[in-house]
């Protein structure tokens, strides 16, 4: 460890915390609007000091909008459900698609496997509009529009190619030696899969299933095009908060933290895999 | 006792001949060494006999079965990496272990055999670390105990001292011998080192360019080294190589050194004239009076003492350089002009446009009527 002198500290510090607040700022606002009234959010000039309510979040779950109106009914912890729902689905199916696949594909380069893997991953660079509309109609041809397992489908635009190119990383980085000392060891391949390679693999394993959730749980087109009211996320859902009478931000901010909530939950809790995993290349070996 | 054949051998990588036409018998109980520089495809031929590459044509029978289109585990062999390939999330006892797992035997079998294999290899106070907190000595030992544990017929070792410091090589060049006996397997062992070559092997089979070019005992390939390339890879300080062209003389060929004549004995008229490659072997020369016959003047640029030998540098006449070896302790020049006797019954003489070497007319004749 090198030596610092204070004033180099001190400024490290000014910096770090200018970084912090940069990009912390909005959440805190978000957080502290969360308990507010519309009426205190928007008194100018903002304050800090506000008497907190939980008028909003209650609205939130028991689905009843107070507005200047009169009474509107939401659907947001049905959405809120619904993206759970859905991006676990998503992530679990492309995880047991996607991960033999990467595996297939680090280790076994056979005839047209580079073309086929970047195929799928083109899947990424097409605008998910351009393809909307011909789905649109397939969907209505298979009676698949407006189902979980259409959705869930679909959502493998995302994840599928993600997980599939992350994950394939991960598996090239493992040295070929270490499978055959296990091959030799007389294991079946299947058994050096299970054993060896997907232990290797598990900290990037994570870290793509975890990116593949947040993409999953942004996704808001697809949904908004393919899927009635009943089966939207929350990223749809949220267009209910613009009403005839006005904009809801006190709600808009709680339904924010709430969806925020099981994704950076998650991440939290990755976090550590996640960081094991981008530094494995250092520990190995 | 497990024979190992390999029948014409093919391994192409793209357009690259790795291996070329490659065939090989290992009698059973046998230590074969693979020797050769990097790049001469010994790792991959290794890897081959494993199973865990496919020949592109070719054969690879074990005890005299065909096991070409076997997988690795069905094979039934032991194999240490030069990197140790070791698996990072398993203890030591369990990458051991790794090898006894696969055959369904009891945990007190699997115990007995893990203990006993570390005991041996000295590593049995580590078992319970992973290979993150095995020094790079206790890597080599674990990964060589996992080659070992399931006592394979056939052992294959990867340069296994390749990537250990050198005071444990010493170590375990003299402690691998005894081990691999008590094993009683037949070893094929890769090495780019000639002194565990020479060490180990019951034959060397030196390789070059994806083919074996000598095969034999370390003392054949030393003393009768196929090529000139041969005679480089063997031997410390390393054989001195000069271009000669030898001439016709009363008493047989000769060629000049310092201006003075080394006679060939056994050579005749089929050299003279021919651009040739005279390799003599430091050890062979020694310093002489002046007056003696046939004592070649040199000019002694520098002195390398190299713990139980003395190496001097010469230069002769010509200005070429001549390494003399001498066991320590014993008596020569320092500085200046002296003189050395060779033996020209020790010289070897390689064609120098093939790097083949010329055998001696009468030798050459003898290997010809046992090869009619």
């Amino acid at each position: 460890m090198e030596t610092t002198s204070p004033v180099e500290r001190l400024l490290r510090g000014v910096a770090l915390t200018l970084v912090v607040v940069f990009f912390m700022f909005p959440i805190v606002w978000i957080f502290l609007m969360s308990f507010q009234t519309n009426e205190t959010i928007l008194r100018i000039p903002p304050s800090v000091v506000f008497s907190p309510t939980l008028e909003n979040y209650a609205a939130l779950i028991t689905g009843k909008l107070q507005t200047a109106s009169g009474t509107l009914d939401i659907a947001f912890m049905r959405n809120l459900g619904n993206s759970v729902l859905l991006s676990v689905a998503s992530v679990a199916v492309a995880l047991l698609l996607g991960v033999p696949a990467a595996y297939a594909f680090a280790r076994h380069k056979f005839k047209g496997s580079e073309d086929i893997a970047f195929t799928l991953l083109s899947f990424r660079f097409a605008p998910p509009l351009l393809v909307l509309l011909p789905l649109t109609q397939y969907f209505q041809w298979l009676g698949l529009s407006n189902t979980y397992f259409g959705l869930i489908w679909i959502y493998q635009l995302i994840c599928l190619p993600l997980i599939l190119w992350i994950v394939r990383g991960y598996f090239e980085d493992i040295s070929a030696d270490v499978e055959y000392a296990y091959r030799i060891a007389g294991h079946s391949w299947f058994s050096t899969f299970r054993k060896i390679a997907l232990p290797l693999a598990g900290p990037g394993i994570a870290a793509a299933g975890l990116l593949a959730f947040i993409f999953a749980w942004n996704n808001f087109v697809f949904a908004l095009v393919l899927a009635s009211a009943d089966k939207q996320p929350v990223t749809v859902g949220a267009l209910a908060f613009v009403t005839a009478s006005g904009i809801q931000y006190g709600q808009i901010a709680a339904a924010i933290v709430l969806s925020i909530t099981p994704t950076l939950a998650l991440a939290l809790y990755a976090q550590r895999y996640l960081v094991e995993g981008l530094s494995l290349g250092a520990v190995k070996g | 006792m497990t024979t190992l054949q390999l029948k014409n051998i093919v391994k192409r990588y793209k357009s690259q001949t790795v291996l070329d036409d490659l065939s090989l018998d290992v009698a059973g109980g046998e230590r074969l060494v693979l020797f050769g520089p990097s790049g001469s495809g010994k790792t991959v031929l290794l890897r081959l006999i494993a199973g865990v590459i496919e020949p592109d044509a070719g054969r690879v029978l074990i005890g005299g079965e065909d096991m070409t289109d076997v997988d690795a585990e069905h094979r039934g062999i032991g194999m240490a990496f030069q990197n140790f390939a070791l698996f990072p999330h398993m203890s030591a006892f369990d990458n051991i272990a790794s090898a006894l797992t696969s055959r369904k035997s009891s945990k007190d079998t699997i115990a007995a055999g893990v203990h006993k294999v570390s005991k041996l290899l000295k590593i049995d106070h580590v078992l319970s670390h992973h290979p993150k907190a095995l020094s790079n000595g206790q890597k080599q030992r674990t990964a060589l105990a996992r080659a070992l544990v399931g006592s394979p017929p056939l052992l294959l070792l990867d340069d296994p001292l390749r990537n250990v410091d050198a005071k444990l090589r010493f170590e375990m060049r003299l402690e691998l011998p005894r081990l691999l006996a008590a094993q009683g397997a037949t070893v094929i062992y890769v090495t780019q080192d000639y002194k565990e070559a020479m060490a180990l092997g019951d034959r060397i089979a030196v390789m070059a360019h994806g083919r074996i070019r000598q095969i034999g005992t370390p003392a054949e390939i030393y003393n009768a080294p196929a090529d000139i390339e041969i005679a480089r890879l063997f031997g410390d300080p390393t054989i001195n190589l000069l271009e000669v062209v030898p001439q016709r003389g009363p008493d047989g060929a000769f060629v000049e050194l310092s201006d003075m004549r080394l006679r060939l004995p056994g050579f005749g008229d089929e050299i003279v004239g021919k651009q040739c490659v005279l390799g003599l072997r430091p050890e062979t020369i020694a310093f002489a009076e002046a007056a003696s016959q046939g004592a070649i003047p040199v000019t002694v640029e520098a002195e390398t003492p190299l713990n139980e030998k003395t190496v001097t540098l010469g230069l002769t006449a010509r200005g070429r350089e001549i390494l003399v070896s001498r066991p320590a302790g014993t008596p020569g020049p320092v500085a200046g002009p002296a003189h050395i006797a060779v033996d020209g019954r020790t010289a070897f003489l390689f064609d120098k446009a093939t790097g083949r070497r010329i055998l001696p007319s009468e030798l050459a004749s003898k290997r010809n009527g046992e090869a009619a």
